[in-house]
C-alpha cells in the first residue's frame, strides 16, 4: 500500500479528481494549503503600500491506494495537471504500514 | 364611467384630510405646506357638485378647515416679507419666520437617514475591509460605538453650543446651552421650512460620521476606551467650535464690520462640511496616529486589507449616502439640491477615474482599493463647493482631488514615515483642503458656479483663512483630547500582546469569521 500526496494548483483539482476517478480510485482527502517552492510568492500592492505575499495558494490531494496502481495514479495526475509553467507542483509516494477501515475494522487493502 | 366617479369620491376625501392638517396647523401659527396651493384648488371644483347632494357633516367640516387654512396661509405670506423688527426696533409680532414645506421636510428625513447610512454601515465596512482580520470588529464596534456616543452628546449639549447664539467675542467660536437637551422643542418647532426635530437630527449625523472620520488614522492599535474618551472630547472642543464658525453666524463670516479673521462682507463657502467635516477629521486623524505611533510592524510586516470586497461594498455606500450630505445641505428641496447632487456625481466620478489612470500608468496595475479611495477622494473635495459649483467645477474638483490625493496617500507617508494607517488625513484632510481652496474659485460664474461674478483671488484667500485656521485648531484640539484620554487612562494604546492577537479579541472578546 501507498499513500500518494500531491501538491498542485488548485483549479487543476477538478480535472485531477476525473482522471483519477477514470482509472478506479474510489476516494482521496483534499486540502487547502500554502507554500512556495521555486515559483516563489507574488507582490500586492495596496495605496502604494508593496506587500510580498510568500506563500502561495495549492491543493494537496493524499490517496492512499495499492501497489498496482501507483504508476497509472502517478500518470494520471501528472497528465491532468501539468501546465508546463513553473508552479505545477509535486508528487510524493510514501508507503503505508498499516490501513484500517474505521466501520468494519476490516484491515490491509481491505480497507483502502 | 367608472373610474370618473370613484375619482369623485376619493378627491374630495384626499384632499379634506390634507386640508385637515393644514388648517390644524394654522391654529398654532408655525407651519404650513406652501405647496399646497394647487391640491388645495382642487376640491373646490370637486366639491361643488358634492354639494348638490347635502354635504355630510364631515364634508362641511373639512370645506371649514380648508377655508381656514387658505386664509392663514394667505396671511402667512403677507407676513413673509414683513420686517424683523418695527420702526422703533421692537420685534415685529406680525413677523412669521417659518413655515414648514412638506416637500422640503420629506426630502430632509431621506437625507438625515442617508447619512446615518454613510456612517453605519457605509464607513464602518471601508474601513473594517481595510483592516487585517484579526481588527475587524474593533473598527465595526468603534463606528457603531460613536454612532451611539455622539448621539447622546449631540443631543446632551453639541446642538445647542454649534448652533444657538453667536455674534461677538465668545459668541464667534462657540453657541450657548440655550437648547441643551432640546428644550423648548417639540414636534410643532419649525426651522426654516423643516420641523427643528429634522433639521437636528440631520445634522446629528454629520456629528456622528466626522469622529468615526478618525478612528481610520489609528487602526489596529489604540484601546477602545482611549477612543471613547478622545472623541467625545475632540467632538466637543473642535467639532463642535467649527460648526459654530462655518455654520452657527460665528468667526468664518465677516459680517458687516468683519472679524480679526475675516473682513467686512467676508464669507467662507463651506456648503456641507469641507472645512467642518473633513479638514477637521483630517488633521485631528494625523495628530492621533502620530500620538499613538505606528502599528506594530508598521512597514516590515504585511498590512494588506483583509477584505477588498467589504472595502469597495463601503465605499459605494459612502457614495450612495453622500448625496444625502450635500444635496441634503441646502435643507430643501429645491434647485440649488439639483444641482448638489450633479456635481457629487462629477466630482466623484471623475475624482477615481483619475486615480485609477494615473495607478495604472505608475504602478502597473488599476487596483479596486485605488478605484474606490479615488471616489471617497472626490466625494471630500466636493463638498464644500456642492451648492455653489456647476458641472465644470465639479470636474476640475475631482480631477484635481483624485490626483493630488493619490500622491499625499501613496508617496508622502511613506517618505514622512507616519502610520496613518487607512489614509484619514492623506484622503479626508487633503481632499479636504483641496476642495475648500478650489471652492473659493469654482464658485465665479465663469466656471458654472452659482455666485455670480467676485474676485476669486480675494474668495480664495477667504477660503485659505478658514482651511488655516481649521487645520491649528483640530491639530491643538486633538492634541489636548489625546493628552486627556492618556492622563485618565494611563496609556492609549493597547499593550504589544492585545496588538499581536488582535483587539478584536483583546476588547471585545470576540472574532470577527469562525474558522
Amino acid at each position: 500500500m501507498k499513500l500518494i500526496k500531491a501538491i498542485i494548483k488548485p483549479f487543476k483539482l477538478e480535472e485531477v479528481k476525473d482522471a483519477l476517478s477514470e482509472i478506479g480510485v474510489e476516494g482521496m482527502t483534499v486540502s487547502e494549503v500554502k507554500g512556495f517552492g521555486r515559483q516563489k510568492g507574488h507582490t500586492e500592492i495596496y495605496r502604494g503600500s508593496e506587500y510580498t505575499v510568500d506563500f502561495l495558494p495549492k491543493v494537496k490531494i493524499e490517496i492512499a491506494i495499492a501497489e498496482d496502481l501507483v504508476n497509472k495514479v502517478i500518470d494520471a495526475i501528472v497528465s491532468a495537471s501539468q501546465t508546463g509553467k513553473i508552479g505545477d507542483g509535486k508528487i510524493f509516494i510514501i508507503p503505508i504500514e498499516e490501513a484500517v477501515r474505521i466501520r468494519t475494522g476490516e484491515k490491509g487493502e481491505a480497507a483502502l | 364611467m367608472r373610474t370618473n366617479t370613484s375619482k369623485k369620491q376619493i378627491v374630495p376625501w384626499f384632499a379634506a384630510s390634507l386640508l385637515a392638517i393644514g388648517g390644524l396647523m394654522s391654529f398654532t401659527n408655525q407651519g404650513f405646506a406652501q405647496d399646497n396651493a394647487t391640491a388645495a384648488t382642487e376640491p373646490t371644483a370637486s366639491s361643488t357638485e358634492v354639494e348638490t347632494t347635502e354635504p355630510t357633516p364631515a364634508e362641511a367640516e373639512a370645506k371649514a378647515k380648508a377655508e381656514a387654512w387658505l386664509e392663514a396661509k394667505a396671511l402667512a405670506e403677507k407676513h413673509a416679507g414683513l420686517d424683523e423688527e418695527l420702526e422703533d426696533g421692537t420685534p415685529n409680532p406680525l413677523k412669521i419666520d417659518a413655515f414648514l414645506k412638506d416637500g422640503d421636510t420629506a426630502w430632509m428625513i431621506v437625507a438625515t437617514v442617508l447619512v446615518l447610512f454613510m456612517t453605519i454601515p457605509g464607513l464602518s465596512l471601508f474601513y473594517g475591509g481595510l483592516v487585517r482580520t484579526k481588527n475587524v470588529l474593533s473598527i465595526l464596534v468603534q463606528c457603531f460605538a460613536i454612532t451611539c456616543i455622539m448621539t447622546i452628546l449631540w443631543l446632551a449639549y453639541g446642538y445647542s453650543l454649534a448652533y444657538q447664539g453667536g455674534g461677538e467675542t465668545l459668541g464667534l467660536y462657540i453657541g450657548d446651552l440655550g437648547k441643551a437637551f432640546l428644550q423648548g422643542v417639540s414636534a410643532d418647532t419649525v426651522d426654516g421650512t423643516i420641523p427643528e426635530s429634522v433639521f437636528f437630527t440631520f445634522q446629528m449625523t454629520f456629528a456622528i460620521i466626522t469622529p468615526a472620520l478618525i478612528v481610520g488614522a489609528f487602526a489596529e492599535r489604540m484601546k477602545f476606551s482611549a477612543i471613547l474618551i478622545f472623541t467625545s472630547i475632540w467632538f466637543t472642543i473642535s467639532y463642535l467650535p467649527i460648526w459654530h464658525m462655518a455654520w452657527g453666524g460665528g468667526l468664518f463670516g465677516g459680517g458687516d464690520e468683519g472679524n480679526w479673521l475675516m473682513g467686512a462682507g467676508e464669507e467662507v463657502l463651506d456648503f456641507a462640511g469641507g472645512t467642518v467635516v473633513h479638514i477637521n477629521a483630517g488633521i485631528a486623524g494625523l495628530v492621533a496616529c502620530i500620538m499613538v505611533g505606528k502599528r506594530k510592524g508598521f512597514g516590515t510586516t504585511n498590512m494588506a486589507p483583509h477584505s477588498v470586497p467589504l472595502t469597495v461594498i463601503g465605499a459605494s455606500m459612502l457614495w450612495v449616502g453622500w448625496f444625502g450630505f450635500n444635496a441634503g445641505s441646502q435643507l430643501a428641496a429645491d434647485g440649488t439640491a439639483g444641482m448638489a447632487m450633479l456635481v457629487t456625481q462629477v466630482a466623484t466620478a471623475a475624482a477615481a477615474a483619475t486615480w485609477m489612470f494615473v495607478e495604472w500608468f505608475t504602478k502597473g496595475k488599476p487596483t479596486a482599493v485605488g478605484l474606490v479611495t479615488g471616489a471617497v477622494a472626490g466625494l471630500v473635495a466636493i463638498t464644500p463647493a456642492s451648492g455653489t459649483a456647476g458641472p465644470i467645477g465639479a470636474l476640475i474638483i475631482g480631477t484635481l482631488s483624485g490626483g493630488i490625493c493619490y500622491w499625499t496617500a501613496t508617496t508622502i507617508k511613506s517618505k514622512f514615515g507616519y502610520d496613518d494607517s487607512l489614509d484619514v488625513f492623506g484622503v479626508h484632510g487633503i481632499g479636504g483642503i483641496v476642495g475648500a481652496i478650489l471652492t473659493g474659485w469654482c464658485a465665479h460664474e465663469s466656471l458654472g458656479g452659482s455666485e455670480g461674478t467676485f474676485e476669486i483671488g480675494t474668495q480664495v484667500f477667504v477660503q485659505i483663512k478658514s482651511v488655516i485656521l481649521t487645520i491649528v485648531w483640530s491639530g491643538v484640539a486633538a492634541f489636548v483630547a489625546m493628552k486627556i484620554a492618556d492622563l485618565i487612562l494611563g496609556g492609549i494604546r493597547s499593550n504589544e500582546d492585545s496588538e499581536e492577537m488582535g483587539l478584536d479579541l483583546t476588547d471585545h472578546g470576540e472574532s470577527g469569521y469562525s474558522s
